[in-house]
């Protein structure tokens, strides 16, 4: 019984951790524009599909990770530039959808260009588990966990200590502010998709030696970031930690013990009981209404 | 007379000369309706590549009794409804002489009532056993059934007394239906199930799954019945839970692309494949082995991509008809359906064809053969 109950725990804070990840890109493009970013999922996609393919020239993991990231990275830069930024900022719906199209032409490309196969990475340290209390650990989610961990407190170090971190906290405040103290808001946005975009990438690296990866693994991906996101509170770094790890977790459980068939049901059940009770999720600002 | 009797002689030249032309420009028109787009696409795709690129080979060659083919080809987008308007276009304005096609089931179930009302010889490519069952006059289906990957898995069970088993199937259609199939044969090898799981095409992660199904008590064996890259994952997760039992896949994985997803993890695993999956490792005196070889070579130079066992089914049907046609030397559509009626030890690259009155799929538990992964490359079990 415990080490069912370890086993789960184990699956469900692996997946969990890449939701968080996938889910802390959401909230770093919100906060700095308010707009819900679709193609956060393809990010994690690119990641996957471009260490693989990299790997496949003969690149040694190490670069081929670095050099994965970097291009995500410019991407997301190029993506701000070229489809964001042209649209403006007064509509949000309309820069949603936009990165819907964004994502459906990072899909296509990829497709047309690395093929529809799946593909996977070897694991970074062996394939070998770790045994604990009769459990499975495999050494590559230890990977994904420490560098969720690493991550979150690298972002915290930059919101709390650069200046570069401040003029984003500032931006995700109150934009008009931001820009009357000398904010150049234009760049927090790039730098923010640039951001979101190297996470994601990061995340879908991690993640491809357990989940594979294919030029269609960004919807799911996204969509349960997405759910994490709303779950633990749009725009909460912390938020999207908390509801990563915690529909990762759910999803495990439910697979466990009731019945797999309605595991991917969970993370959409969980945000309309988010939605209902506590709508501005787990760790979200608590807005009042100006009368 | 002697003007007059060359006169008649002139005429019956030049009427026979003419019937000729006609005959030699009338083309015997192929119909097809296939998924080329949508969800279906990648089973329609290669069949699509491999009827066109037949019809126009046997055109090089002279094409059949002595008339060309011609294609006439409809794309449904994976959509039952449109299947059943291209099939009422098909036998009404383009007056086809066969039809290859119906990719889906659902596809080839909105087509069936026009043509056995129009009286067309139709060739479904789809899985399940509803479009050979009960027999339709008109219908037949030249390729496997999920019923039969899960008696030919459930007989080798039964070969090596395993009685308890686990079935974790996916939760596509081909999955589900697959599991339907499996359950209603289990009694029929004494097999029982101790574990009923499911896992999405798209998973992740199939570990909490796969920890049931460890503590499940008494389980002997692993059936798996998926399609694509989730077996794949499943594999690799059963290898990293330390589970140590036989592993079956059913006939959706049976590809090099499976080995090199799954990598070490697939070392011992068996899956069912038609011999098309294993063209360069089936031994020299195999029946398929010219059949699915010449496959092999006539598609990858072609279309420079690797073969699928769908475009293989749809080569199977298409030459199924082409030899009735042959054997009946007319198109006549009555007699050419009573020739593929009477299609018997025909080889194809799905196995081998034995159809009758009452069985218009013709394939027995042998047409798919159980591979088991050794040292990296799939050959046959022992």
């Amino acid at each position: 019984m415990l080490a069912q109950l370890l086993q789960f725990s184990f699956s469900g804070l692996t997946v969990g951790a890449t939701y968080a990840l996938a889910a802390l890109g959401f909230t770093l493009i919100y906060n700095a524009s308010h707009v819900i970013n679709f193609a956060q999922g393809e990010f994690i996609m690119i990641g996957g599909m471009l260490a693989v393919f990299l790997v496949g020239l003969g690149v040694p993991l190490p670069f081929a990770i670095v050099l994965a990231v970097a291009v995500a990275a410019l991407v997301g830069v190029l993506m701000e530039k070229l489809a964001i930024e042209p649209v403006g900022r007064g509509d949000t719906l309309a820069l949603v959808i936009v990165t819907i199209g964004v994502s459906l032409v990072l899909r296509g490309a990829v497709q047309v260009w690395l093929g529809k196969g799946s593909h996977a990475l070897p694991s970074f340290s062996g394939d070998a588990p770790i045994l604990i209390g009769g459990a499975a650990l495999m050494p590559q989610s230890l990977w994904v966990l420490a560098t969720s961990a690493a991550v979150v407190v690298a972002l915290a170090w930059f919101f709390e200590r650069t200046l570069a971190g401040k003029a984003m906290l500032a931006t995700a405040i109150n934009r008009t502010a931001a820009e009357l103290v000398g904010i150049d808001t234009d760049r927090v946005l790039r730098v923010s998709f640039a951001l979101s975009a190297a996470l994601g990438a990061l995340g879908g690296i991690l993640i491809t030696p357990i989940t594979l990866t294919s030029f269609d693994v960004g919807i799911m991906l996204g969509l349960k970031g997405f759910a994490a996101a709303v779950v633990g509170g749009l725009g909460s770094g912390l938020g999207a930690i908390v509801g990563g790890l915690l529909v990762g977790l759910i999803e495990a459980f439910c697979a466990g013990w009731l019945s797999s068939s309605y595991k991917d049901a969970v993370p959409f059940v969980l945000i309309l009981f988010i939605l209902f009770f506590l709508p501005s999720g787990l760790f979200g600002p608590k807005t009042t209404e100006r009368v | 007379m002697r003007g007059v009797f060359k006169t008649l002689v002139g005429g019956i030249v030049l009427a026979a000369g003419i019937a000729q032309a006609a005959l030699a420009v009338e083309p015997i028109k192929v119909g097809s309706v296939l998924s080329v787009t949508g969800a279906a696409a990648y089973l329609g795709d290669p069949e699509l590549k491999t009827l066109q690129m037949y019809v126009k080979k046997l055109n090089a060659e002279g094409g059949l009794l002595g008339r060309p083919l011609e294609l006439v080809h409809y794309d449904d987008g994976s959509d039952a409804n449109k299947a059943n308007a291209f099939a009422k276009r098909l036998v009404d304005d383009d007056k086809v002489d066969f039809i290859v096609g119906g990719t889906t089931t659902g596809s080839t179930m909105s087509m069936v009532p026009i043509v056995e009302k129009a009286g067309v010889p139709f060739m479904s490519l789809a899985g399940a056993v509803v479009v050979v069952e009960p027999v339709k006059k008109w219908v037949f289906k030249a390729s496997t059934t999920d019923r039969i990957a899960a008696e030919r898995v459930l007989y080798d069970m039964k070969q090596r007394g395993i009685t308890k088993i686990a079935l974790l199937s996916d939760t596509s259609g081909f999955g589900q239906s697959g599991r339907t199939q499996t359950l209603s044969v289990l009694a029929k090898y004494g097999v029982s199930l101790v574990a009923d799981e499911t896992f999405g095409t798209k998973d992740t992660d199939a570990t909490p799954q796969l920890t049931k199904i460890r503590n499940a008590p008494g389980i002997q064996a692993i059936f798996v019945f998926g399609f694509g890259q989730g077996p794949a994952l499943v594999t690799k997760n059963i290898r990293q839970l330390g589970i140590d039992l036989p592993v079956y896949h059913a006939h959706g994985v049976g590809s090099d692309e499976f080995i090199r997803i799954a990598g070490p993890a697939a070392e011992g695993v068996k899956a069912l494949a038609p011999a098309l999956m294993i063209a360069d490792h089936l031994a020299d005196g195999d029946p398929q082995k010219p059949v699915v070889s010449a496959y092999v070579k006539t598609y990858t130079d072609t279309w420079k991509e690797g073969v699928s066992m769908f475009g293989g089914q749809a080569h199977d049907n298409f030459f199924i008809v082409v030899d009735a046609i042959r054997r009946a030397g007319t198109t006549d559509k009555a007699k050419v359906r009573e020739e593929i009626e009477k299609t018997s030890k025909w080889i194809g690259t799905g196995g081998e064809v034995n159809m009758s009155a009452t069985d218009h799929m013709g394939f027995d538990l042998w047409g798919l053969r159980l591979l088991e992964v050794k040292n990296g490359v799939w050959v046959e079990a022992k």
